[in-house]
């Protein structure tokens, strides 16, 4: 199956039955606090980031490390409270939930990690790794929870199912592992599924697997992905959207297509260009990267985060002012400034 | 082996000891590195890659149960020489090493300076003054700024780190630099500059690299040749044009269509099963189980075919191409 | 997890040794409490001269005459109430009875006894029994070593008396009675003795017993101290109640630096602030100062001294290492995961934190119980013991006050330190293999 199927139409108006989970002017800064009292400044890990997601949409979150995809992504698990702005949740706003609530807002997404081995806890094996969300929200009936579990396993293909249900996970494989805790993550019937970089630390021909397994239950689910990753290449593989971010803004949003038909923004086109693909002549020519590294988030440059390592740098204009969106192609939204309104010369691709 | 062989492996064992039994982690490893060249060592996790590193630079643990072969560098056989003696000639200043999380390797309490200055006073022999200036070219080449050199480790990115790890690695100009995973844990772009630096040295300095990675992609920047490892074993050794464009053994097939990519169209493939465990490897091909292309002879291990001058460890190639002696059952000279 | 590493114990003899000896020491601990009741014990120990009226002063155990060429004489208890005593009752002219009775013994030692004294008990109404006592050598003499009256009680110390001294021409009773006279230097004579007793009583119903006691110099399985106490009595009580100390305070301790280390290192903030000011200043305070004052000053209960060292052990060190391991367990994806399904901040500090913490807790709690013995030991010696309770400290305390060492009564001091020693080398070992055990990155050591 073609990841083409999945291709939504390009019109950007939604109709809000349809939205799932809306996030407003969000900004998600750490304090940075001298000898645990004294004010110094703050880490703005995410800063003023807007964006929609549909029911059964997946989108991909793509970035570098310190570019505030993961702060972004505990803000929308609730592991960390939004310093400014409203994540809307089936038109809830679930920025201060608390109490029962929240409990019944954790229930709605499901969490993915990076590493499998991690994630899971050393000292208890695999049945009671899933008992415990559902012991949690309240499941009494032993029973109901012993179906509820062996259904998850199944469908993650952890089969048989008795002969994995007592094992502890240092005695699973990386994939194994991996299958457990989406299992553990699906188990509540969860709405939404955020997935941090889930195969980045599995080996080559295990990754597959489990994309495949990510797409084939949000099929069957009609589940929300997020997708967040540093590895261009997987995203095609079942994500419609592509955000891309760069030191806590987003600087460019559309259909994964068009970017990579069509990038805009000068660090999208950095990203695709150092992705390798396997080819002999790789080895023969050095790649254009942009020189430098990301920016601090305490305090980063002035008007344009990626500024300083643009070759598109406009004096006068990149380091004073942030750029707003614009939208130079329907659906393909970019922050910056060479897309301003008005300018009639693109640079060259 | 000719002139312009720089390293010449032939049959290499590590094994482990453990207390269930012996790991094989090096089964009978034999390989071939041309000067000024590259050669990557491909495999997943469990194939004993990183063991390789270790056995070629003698850098082993304490519970090793069998250690031998043959490491031929500049016509000397480096596995003849006791440890002293590969210490002071060997290591570090015919071939160094850049360890895997090489940013968590180094010290923290010392600045990255004179980290990077202590191998050039210990196997160089140089003063200390001859060594920061030596340092202090190497942060230039693999791009570091110079005034980083008195910066502890802790306030360097983990690009910086990296770069420092690979200038220590080279400031005694060695011939050749083994790199065990020198990338996998950084970020895209930081991974396309240090693979920058690393063709750059390559060619201003005619070093050779062992590059170990399972990472096929990025494999490509810097790949000359291409050796698959499976279950402690080379089953394959090609050019990295025809690798890259058709692999032989069957395993090298499937991973290279397990590779997705920017564009295209098809969809990648993935491999089911795991790989045999070191420990009590089975008699026969290691990759049969998996195969998709196994046949009644792969109960049997393979020897090695030469095809078009490439090694290959499978059965499918029997047929008009000759073996090169290299079964863990047999003894040398069962030549075919 | 669990199994398999304690098979693994199997494999450390240093644990095996370890744990055999803590076993013992168990077993005896066990053995003390049913056989020998602590109240008894507490009045026992209290002493009082009719309890231990009957061991030598200070007298070593019985097996050091093993080590010696010149062997040291044990007791030699006479009691007329013995079945195998005889006494001859012979009525004479009116209410005189002659009431004779002989006590036999062979000499063996190569030392005189430590001293003589007997013990009269009578019943009379107005004039009391008389008694004439005649000493046997192996070599025929026969001495007259007393005569005189007894009362309804009555001790005769022969040690003490001066004209037998001056009859044995200046040798006390215990020298003189044995000496060969043939030797030059003091020797005993070794060989047959008779004490022959002969009374008079001069009412019908007057009647006397008595017991002779030579005292030996050695005694028992573990000596005497200088109230003539049975020291193993001691010893064996001392077992469980070392063991018990360490063990609750060991345990009481780690349990409740583990918990306020979790519940400081997740709250995070104030909470944890506040901890750790608290144990930093704690952790300043001077604690054997501090258990002296409460002994001068507040009681001296084993109890209380143990709530004493158990609150100023709770914010200790302890805190400190706890809490850099849950810092960094903090951060484990499954703890965040745990907090994304909901579950609540005691469920992850009692079910998810804490058992990732506990293979580490128990080794350094067996290596800690030692420390809590070697406390209380130490605060016994300095004189803060319970006062009623027989301990090891206790001992080693009583043995410093009398001058042990100076007497050359080293066994008094020993054997307590010994089973001190015993006790914390067997948890140690215990400790250390149980720590390679549960932390697999030590095993290469």
């Amino acid at each position: 199956m073609s990841p083409d199927v999945h291709k939504n139409s390009t019109t950007t108006a939604s109709t809000n039955d349809d939205v799932l989970i809306s996030v407003k002017d969000l900004h998600v800064w750490f304090e940075l606090k001298k000898w645990g009292f004294s004010h110094v400044g703050w880490v703005r890990a995410v800063d003023n980031v807007n964006f929609e997601l549909k029911r059964g949409e997946s989108i991909a979150i793509v970035g570098e490390s310190g570019c505030g995809k993961s702060s972004l992504m505990k803000t929308l698990l609730l592991l960390n409270r939004p310093h400014k702005g409203q994540v809307i949740f089936e038109g809830k706003d679930i920025s201060n939930l608390k109490g029962k609530e929240l409990k019944w807002y954790r229930s709605q997404v499901g969490y993915v990690q990076q590493d499998p081995y991690g994630a899971l806890p050393p000292f208890m094996p695999v049945h009671r790794i899933l008992d415990e969300p559902l012991v949690i929200n309240g499941i009494k009936d032993k029973a109901e929870r012993e179906k509820r579990i062996r259904n998850a396993m199944e469908e993650v293909a952890l089969t048989p199912v008795d002969d994995f249900l007592h094992k502890y996970p240092h005695m699973l494989s990386g994939g194994q592992q991996q299958r457990v805790v989406i299992a553990r993550a699906m188990i509540l019937e969860p709405k939404l599924l955020v997935a941090d970089e889930p195969v980045s630390m599995l080996d080559a021909s295990v990754r597959v697997e489990i994309l495949r397994l990510l797409r084939k239950l949000q099929e069957q689910h009609n589940l929300s992905v997020m997708y967040i990753t540093h590895d261009l290449s997987t995203v095609r593989f079942f994500s419609e959207r592509i955000f891309v971010m760069y030191a806590g803004k987003l600087v460019e949003q559309t259909h994964i297509e068009e970017l990579l038909g069509n990038p805009l923004h000068p660090y999208t086109k950095a990203l695709l260009t150092g992705t390798s693909v396997p080819d002999a002549a790789n080895a023969k020519h050095l790649k254009h990267v942009p020189p430098g590294e990301p920016p601090s988030l305490v305090n980063p440059p002035p008007g344009c985060r990626f500024h300083p390592r643009c070759e598109h740098f406009i004096d006068g204009k990149c380091n004073v002012d942030e750029p707003p969106h614009f939208e130079p192609v329907a659906g393909h939204i970019v922050n910056c400034w060479l897309y301003e309104e008005g300018r009639t010369s693109y640079p060259a691709q | 082996m000719n002139d312009n062989t720089l390293l010449n492996i032939e049959d290499l064992v590590l094994y482990f000891k453990t207390s269930i039994g012996d790991v094989q982690a090096v089964d009978h490893v034999s390989m071939e590195l041309q000067k000024n060249k590259a050669v990557v060592i491909l495999g997943e996790s469990g194939c004993g890659k990183s063991s390789m590193a270790k056995a070629i630079l003698r850098l082993l643990p304490r519970n090793v149960s069998k250690y031998s072969g043959k490491v031929i560098i500049d016509h000397l056989d480096v596995m003849t020489l006791d440890d002293e003696e590969f210490r002071s000639q060997v290591r570090w200043v015919k071939m160094s090493m850049v360890p895997q999380a090489a940013m968590n390797a180094l010290n923290p309490v010392l600045r990255a300076g004179d980290q990077v200055a202590e191998p050039a006073m210990i196997h160089l022999g140089k003063e200390k003054e001859e060594a920061l200036e030596l340092a202090r070219e190497m942060f230039q080449r693999v791009g570091v700024p110079v005034d980083f050199l008195t910066r502890y480790p802790f306030e360097l990115s983990g690009g910086m780190r990296q770069r420092v790890a690979i200038a220590m690695a080279l400031i005694t100009s060695p011939q050749l630099v083994v790199l065990d995973e020198p990338t996998s844990a950084l970020d895209l772009l930081t991974q396309a500059n240090i693979m920058n630096v690393l063709k750059t040295i390559k060619w201003e300095t005619g070093t050779s690299y062992i590059l170990i990675t399972h990472d096929i992609a990025t494999s490509s920047e810097l790949a000359d040749e291409v050796a698959v490892m499976y279950a402690g074993q080379i089953v394959e050794v090609n050019d990295a044009e025809s690798f890259f464009a058709e692999p032989l053994h069957p395993y090298s097939r499937r991973l290279m269509a397990s590779v997705p990519r920017l564009y295209g169209t098809e969809e990648p493939d993935f491999i089911p099963g795991r790989p045999p465990s070191l420990l009590n490897p089975p008699t026969g091909c290691r990759f049969a189980d998996r195969c998709n292309q196994r046949f009644a002879k792969c109960d049997e291990e393979p020897p090695t075919f030469i095809v078009d001058g490439h090694p290959v460890k499978c059965w499918l190639y029997e047929k008009d191409h000759s073996a090169v002696v290299n079964t863990t059952n047999s003894a040398a000279g069962d030549a075919s | 997890m669990n199994l398999n590493q304690l098979r693994d114990i199997s494999r450390y003899p240093s644990a095996i040794v370890g744990l055999a000896i803590i076993l013992f020491l168990i077993g005896i601990s066990i053995y003390t409490v049913l056989a020998l009741p602590y109240d008894e014990t507490v009045v026992k120990w209290r002493g009082g001269d009719m309890v231990w009226q009957d061991n030598p002063r200070t007298a070593p155990p019985t097996w050091v005459n093993f080590f010696r060429t010149k062997k040291l004489p044990e007791s030699i208890i006479f009691n007329s109430t013995d079945e195998n005593v005889e006494k001859q009752v012979t009525p004479l002219k009116d209410d005189l009875t002659d009431v004779y009775m002989e006590f036999t013994f062979d000499y063996t030692a190569d030392e005189f006894p430590q001293e003589i004294i007997m013990f009269f008990t009578s019943n009379f109404e107005k004039k009391a029994p008389y008694i004439s006592l005649i000493w046997k050598t192996p070599d025929g003499r026969e001495l007259d070593i007393g005569d005189f009256s007894i009362d309804k009680k009555y001790t005769r110390r022969l040690s003490q008396d001066e004209k037998l001294t001056k009859k044995l021409n200046g040798q006390p009773a215990e020298i003189g009675l044995f000496a060969d006279p043939n030797s030059e230097e003091p020797k005993p004579l070794k060989g047959t003795y008779t004490l022959e007793v002969a009374g008079l009583t001069f009412e019908p119903d007057s009647d006397f017993e008595a017991k002779t006691v030579i005292y030996g110099k050695v005694f028992g399985l573990a000596g005497t101290d200088h109230l003539r106490r049975d020291l193993m009595l001691a010893l064996l009580w001392g077992t469980p109640v070392a063991l018990a100390f360490g063990l609750i305070a060991a345990v009481v301790t780690s349990v409740l630096t583990m918990a306020i280390a979790a519940a400081g290192t997740w709250y995070g903030g104030w909470v944890d602030s506040v901890i750790q000011r608290i144990t930093e200043i704690n952790m300043m305070l001077p604690v054997l100062p501090i258990l002296i004052m409460v002994g001068v000053f507040y009681s001296r209960s084993l109890w209380v001294i143990l709530g004493v060292i158990i609150l100023l052990s709770i914010f200790g060190g302890g805190i400190k290492s706890f809490r850099a391991m849950f810092m960094q367990e903090r951060e484990a994806g499954y703890i965040q995961a745990a907090r994304s399904y909901g579950a609540s901040n005691a469920r992850i500090i009692f079910q998810y934190l804490i058992p990732r913490i506990i293979p580490v807790l128990i080794p350094s709690l067996v290596v800690l119980i030692p420390s809590f013995v070697f406390l209380e030991a130490s605060l016994a010696v300095l004189g803060l013991g319970d006062p009623l309770m027989p301990t090891w400290g206790k001992i080693i305390d009583e043995a410093r006050t009398n001058g042990a060492l100076y007497k050359g009564l080293y066994y008094w001091v020993l054997e307590p330190s010994f089973l001190l020693m015993l006790t914390g080398f067997s948890f140690a070992m215990l400790g250390f293999a149980l720590d390679r055990i549960f932390n697999p990155r030590l095993r290469g050591m």
